[in-house]
């Protein structure tokens, strides 16, 4: 489904990623752990293709196709969603007329009818209360005044409202409490454990993982995958850390 | 009698496009006035015409406890200005949203003078502009407080947006104060569209061109929030974004 053969990456003529290999077939979760700057976040933001984040080498496929000759809105309508480590605040545009439009831009770029308001609405109030948020707040601007745990549960409902072939997930455990981890985790499992689907699940922690249950976890250290195996690897990460791993 | 025709001597000509205003000139000389009675409230939407140069100017007088709210869309072709002259006398209140879409070539401008003459008065300008190719908007906002007029409430918030390096937008707050128990607060910002926003928005699946276009709408459409007639604000809220797809 998602393959990367020796991905190098830099940001700002820096190189960050020095030869990523990952393999992520359809129907698995696969989690990338890692210490702080190890390119974990550039890695997400070059398979989304934010712009300034430059491939040097490799090559990236998403479902056969050349996913770096893609622009960032083809990649989505194919089927991509990037969760956001830092959800991005975008003041005056409502929630819902974002999603409809990005949902509808999506369907348009497939050759798929546009949903209506109406149906829309629905199925947005549905996936919101599954997820555990208050439908009103969709609409409220994008992001702005959510505290950092309702931005994460709504980039989970964008997930479920968009619903991506794959998800590449950054550090979207992080900065929450323990109940919106649980539903945090219970809604990837929902939305996205199917055989045709796949996630790449970036983290710095193990306790998501033990929602998620990943089929295998990947160390990412000074843009390269170290180590790699199953949830064992993510509980021995849990107790001995990230230096004595790579030794 | 003739109103002697502007020069760019006068500060509040000093970005117009006199060329475009000279043939027209007769029609808008003499300024419209307005009176609001005590206590009574007023509010329009000023919507663009076909015209190439469309200036509006009024003079309006407000008069105890009487509140007016203006909404306007300034976006000619070739050259748009709105000039208000208002006065504001003891506890009544004056609220301007407009914004300034131009595109190419034009010339579009927003010129107020507020004069707070009584005690109490409350007056907001909320100006937000988008500009493309080279297309030039100014906001220029004098307020004056008159000796006597405590307690006077004044704000201007002015932010522009920038699409290309050949736009240029223009902001001048001027305040005038003659009394000293007063609250005058302006604040002006020029940008250019944020680059995370639209990465974040072209990740959901929103091609570039309406990715842009989504982020001016939420810069420009909370303009026209508080209008209480819903066919008019159905009106302007569809001039703007018409406006706004032109400038993408």
């Amino acid at each position: 489904m998602l393959e990367i053969t020796n991905l190098h990456a830099t940001v700002a003529d820096k190189p960050i990623l020095n030869g990523v290999t990952l393999d992520v077939p359809a129907g698995e979760v696969h989690a990338i752990m890692g210490p702080n700057g190890s390119g974990k976040s550039t890695l997400a933001y070059v398979l989304a293709g934010r712009p300034g984040y430059a491939v040097s080498e490799g090559a990236a496929t998403f479902d056969g196709h050349d996913l770096l000759a893609m622009e960032p809105y083809e990649r989505a309508a194919a089927g991509l969603f990037l969760g956001f480590q830092y959800p991005v605040e975008i003041p005056g545009v409502s929630y819902l007329q974002f999603l409809r439009e990005s949902l509808n831009s999506q369907r348009r770029s497939r050759g798929e009818d546009e949903l209506s308001a109406g149906d829309f609405i629905k199925l947005a109030r549905e996936q919101a209360k599954l997820l555990g948020m208050d439908a009103e707040m969709l609409k409220r601007p994008v992001n702005v005044g959510f505290s950092g745990g309702e931005k994460k549960r709504a980039e989970m409902v964008q997930m479920s409202i968009l619903a991506p072939k794959f998800a590449l997930l950054d550090e979207t455990d992080s900065g929450l409490d323990i109940d919106a981890l649980k539903a945090v985790g219970k809604g990837i499992n929902r939305i996205m454990r199917a055989p045709d689907k796949g996630v790449l699940l970036i983290t710095h922690y193990e306790r998501l993982l033990e929602y998620v249950r990943p089929d295998r976890v990947h160390v990412l250290q000074a843009g390269r995958i170290t180590r790699s195996g199953d949830i064992e690897l993510a509980r021995e990460l849990e107790s001995t850390g990230y230096a004595e791993a790579a030794a | 009698m003739t109103v002697p025709f502007p020069t760019r001597k006068q500060e509040e000509w000093r970005y117009a496009d006199l060329d475009a205003l000279r043939p027209v000139w007769e029609q808008f000389a003499e300024p419209r006035t307005l009176t609001i009675g005590a206590g009574e409230s007023f509010e329009d939407v000023w919507l663009p015409t076909a015209d190439d140069v469309h200036v509006r100017r009024m003079q309006i007088a407000l008069e105890p406890g009487a509140r007016t709210r203006l909404f306007v869309l300034n976006t000619a072709p070739v050259y748009g200005r709105i000039e208000l002259d208002v006065s504001l006398d003891e506890g009544s209140e004056f609220d301007l949203f407009g914004a300034i879409v131009g595109t190419g070539l034009s010339t579009n401008e927003i010129v107020t003078v507020v004069k707070h003459i009584g005690v109490g008065g409350r007056s907001r300008q909320t100006i937000r502009s988008v500009l493309n190719g080279k297309a030039t908007g100014s906001y220029l906002g004098r307020v004056e407080v008159a000796r006597g007029a405590q307690q006077t409430d004044a704000e201007q918030s002015v932010k522009a947006m920038l699409l290309d390096r050949g736009a240029t937008a223009n902001c001048k707050p001027e305040l005038e104060i003659f009394a000293d128990d007063v609250k005058c607060a302006h604040g002006a910002t020029v940008g250019e569209l944020d680059a995370m926003q639209l990465f974040y928005a072209e990740s959901r699946g929103l091609d570039p061109v309406s990715a842009r276009a989504l982020l001016l709408e939420g810069f420009v459409m909370g303009l026209w929030d508080g209008i209480e007639n819903a066919a008019q604000h159905e009106a302007i809220a569809t001039a703007a974004k018409d406006a706004l797809r032109r400038v993408v």
